[in-house]
């Protein structure tokens, strides 16, 4: 018989003493694990009697194996008392969520815990790529789990098979993440991207921290992205040709458009819903600039009267639409904007629509986003229904990008906006959202729910907390991960396109390496390679 | 021969009481008894070994204490060459706990069967045997049950003079610290005692 060896081993962090399904088992550390070394959101394995399970360290805690040494502390100024007491009499705890258990066709969602005594240890880079997958054209590196160096993959086609969202505080580094999570769609081909780029932060290139500047999708895959302009100038200024400019007709602009502005501008219902009538009554697509085209308050009563509106309220609505005189963007007539966009995007070109300057008018931004997104919608879903009986003539799945959500996807509002019908609707027309916001707490609860995968940055507000935890399976211990996570470079993912929730430290952007690990050359790569090329076609050239 | 060797060889006593628990020894000569914590065993096929848990020196005769002799004398050292009968007349003894014991060949660390027989010799264990038996430390319950004055001076001791057979003691000591605690993890008092005597080594 061999005794146990009293100096214990050091892989392993101890094993499981107690726990239940419903919260989660207890994991008493080994004397040679330091409690400091835990961090909450480790990927963790627990091995028992005959499954092995993955799971993440939801709580960390100090025990004592007796009350009175709280009272009476032993004397740990000597290091060896200290190195004794340490992780024996008193020792660390760990609160493990297992989440997957393997099963012979792979990790499975947890159904049962493991047994007592069940050895946990540090997941190794085998059961990453076991449980996340290996990097591949479906599964895109994201980053790295906590303390490792790993990569970790999503599964992309299963991201953009449902609506997606991107939360954190300003500063923790969504833009990032979503930058990442766009190349990532446009690399393994599964979806197109449509980006409402508010701060021109995608499509030619993005600012970091300290000023400097990251390269934008259009600088790293020059012919698969197209970036259109809402402001020519600016996106000129900053060294870019739109690939085409983008202007929207007065006569585009439809009662539900100016719904949703509704809170933004400060109309009362009754108000925004009197462009409805004002369309009724002045036909089809000239009601918005013959109502603009109104002077003086003798027209106005009359119109009052006509339509039957409150006039205070038809005044305001005058008031605040003729606003939107002033976008330059806004012109009488469309120009088949939408029509342009469809045409990039059905030739699986990726779009960013750049805002410039009205990037910082919430109006402008939700504005045009919603009126652009109802008609490819429409379009979508139009092509989708005729596409039931032939498979193959199936729009390509659409991802649309929007920020600052909780702006117009409150819960008054969602269930009006074409973005509350995109989320709840799922992929059924092949156009699903990736919400990129810093305030999820004010997104409607339904929009919320209905998100696929949720990838989160450090939030402190308890709502915003609540809301993306809402759904989660574990959410409660979720809660003690997330708000621990650091206000840099990392972000804890979970959902859909996940099998578990996990905490990963983003992959690094912005640095000629990651550049290249995206697949980008640089000018001399790009010529050697071409020479290459040259070379296997026509033979070494004369000596 | 060495000395050293000549000395392992030499019995330091023999059992003059003995239990399955306790075995008492009484020294060959005054003042030769092995220290507190020392290992100890007996001789013969049925080795029992023992942690020495108490000494004791006194007269040999219950009813006759020991009067004071030392009137005029430099020192103790004085009194005793010039009263050569004391060696008679006193005895030193030692309590010793039992850890283990051989059974067919095998090192078994808890108590043996049967206690060894009165007069069966005892021998200090070498470095190599004390390093073997304390491979492993399950015997320890036993050190700090014992029914002696004070079992956790002996735990203590016994681990300290054990710690210096190991090539790095220092190990030795926390693995062993750490033992204890799991079993002195609800006595917090008594756990730091133990190691406060072990820690200024």
């Amino acid at each position: 018989m061999t005794e146990p060896d009293i100096f214990g081993t050091p892989e392993r962090l101890g094993m499981v003493v107690a726990g239940s399904l419903t919260d989660g088992v207890e994991v008493r550390l080994d004397g040679t694990a330091s409690i400091e070394d835990v961090k909450v959101g480790t990927f963790v394995t627990l091995q028992g009697d005959r499954a092995r399970f993955f799971g993440v360290v939801t709580d960390v805690s100090l025990r004592a194996t007796d009350q009175a040494l709280a009272s009476m502390p032993p004397d740990v100024s000597d290091p060896y008392i200290a190195s004794v007491v340490s992780g024996t009499a008193a020792y660390g705890v760990i609160n493990v969520e297992p989440m997957l258990i393997q099963d012979i066709e792979g990790p499975m969602p947890s159904k049962t815990i493991p047994s007592h005594f069940a050895t946990v240890s540090p997941a190794s880079e085998e059961d990453i790529a076991l449980v996340f997958g290996a990097e591949d054209e479906r599964n895109f590196w994201i980053g790295s789990p906590l303390d490792m160096e790993s990569k970790l993959c999503l599964n992309i086609q299963s991201l953009v098979e449902r609506s997606n969202g991107v939360f954190g505080k300003s500063g923790t580094g969504k833009t990032f993440l979503t930058r990442l999570l766009l190349i990532g769609i446009l690399q393994s081909n599964s979806a197109v991207n449509l980006v409402f780029d508010m701060h021109g932060e995608y499509g030619w290139k993005g600012s970091a921290e300290g000023g400097r500047e990251v390269k934008g999708l259009k600088q790293l895959f020059s012919s698969k992205v197209a970036v259109f302009s809402l402001d020519e100038a600016s996106s000129k200024r900053r060294g870019l040709t739109p690939d085409y400019v983008v202007r929207i007709g007065f006569d585009e602009v439809e009662p539900e458009d100016i719904e949703i502005l509704g809170g933004i501008l400060g109309l009362s219902p009754v108000a925004a819903d009197a462009a409805h009538f004002l369309q009724r009554h002045f036909g089809g697509k000239k009601w918005l600039s013959e109502f603009l085209s109104i002077q003086g308050s003798e027209d106005i009563r009359n119109l009052a009267n006509t339509v039957g509106v409150n006039q205070g309220a038809l005044a305001a609505l005058q008031n605040r639409l003729s606003r939107l005189k002033r976008f330059d963007f806004m012109t009488d007539t469309g120009q088949g904007s939408v029509d342009r966009i469809l045409e990039y995007l059905d030739r699986g070109m990726h779009v960013v629509l750049e805002f410039g300057r009205y990037g910082s008018n919430l109006t402008a931004y939700i504005l045009v986003a919603n009126l652009l997104t109802r008609r490819i919608y429409a379009r979508y879903m139009e092509r989708k229904e005729r596409a039931s009986g032939d498979p193959s003539s199936e729009p390509r799945p659409l991802v649309i990008t929007i920020e600052e959500a909780h702006k117009y996807l409150t819960s008054d509002i969602a269930s009006h906006t074409i973005f509350g019908t995109i989320a709840r609707e799922m992929r059924k027309y092949n156009v699903t959202l990736m919400l990129v916001d810093q305030r999820p707490g004010d997104i409607d609860d339904e929009v919320m729910s209905q998100l696929g995968t949720r990838i989160t940055c450090l939030l402190d507000s308890d709502k915003d907390i609540n809301s993306v935890l809402a759904g989660a399976p574990g959410g409660r211990k979720l809660r003690s991960v997330l708000s621990r996570l650091e206000s840099k470079q990392q972000a804890l993912v979970f959902g859909h396109a996940v099998p578990m929730p996990v905490v990963i430290k983003t992959r690094d952007y912005g640095t000629s390496e990651s550049y290249r690990e995206l697949g980008w050359k640089d000018a001399v790569e790009l010529k050697s390679q071409m020479e290459q090329d040259a070379a296997d076609l026509f033979g070494p050239g004369e000596e | 021969m060495t000395e050293v060797d000549k000395k392992l060889d030499t019995p330091v006593g023999e059992v003059v009481e003995a239990s399955t628990t306790e075995l008492v020894a009484q020294c060959h000569e005054l003042y030769e008894s092995p220290p507190l914590g020392a290992l100890i065993k007996t001789g013969g096929e049925d080795t029992v070994y023992g942690v020495v848990a108490e000494v004791a020196t006194r007269s040999l005769d219950p009813g006759r204490r020991p009067v004071a002799m030392g009137a005029g004398e430099s020192d103790v050292e004085a009194i005793y060459s010039s009263n050569p009968q004391l060696g008679r007349l006193l005895s030193t003894e030692f309590r010793t706990v039992v850890v283990g014991h051989m059974a067919n060949g095998r090192l078994n660390r808890y108590v043996a069967p049967l206690p060894p027989k009165i007069h069966a010799m005892i021998y200090p264990c070498d470095e190599e045997e004390t390093r073997e038996f304390s491979g492993s430390l399950h015997f320890l319950p036993l050190l700090l049950s014992a029914q002696v004055g004070s079992p956790d001076d002996v735990a203590a001791a016994f681990l300290r003079g054990v710690s210096r057979s190991h090539a790095d003691s220092r190990a030795f000591l926390v693995g062993a610290g750490r033992e204890l605690a799991s079993l002195l993890g609800g006595d917090i008092h008594r756990l730091n005692g133990i190691l406060r005597r072990l820690a200024h080594d």
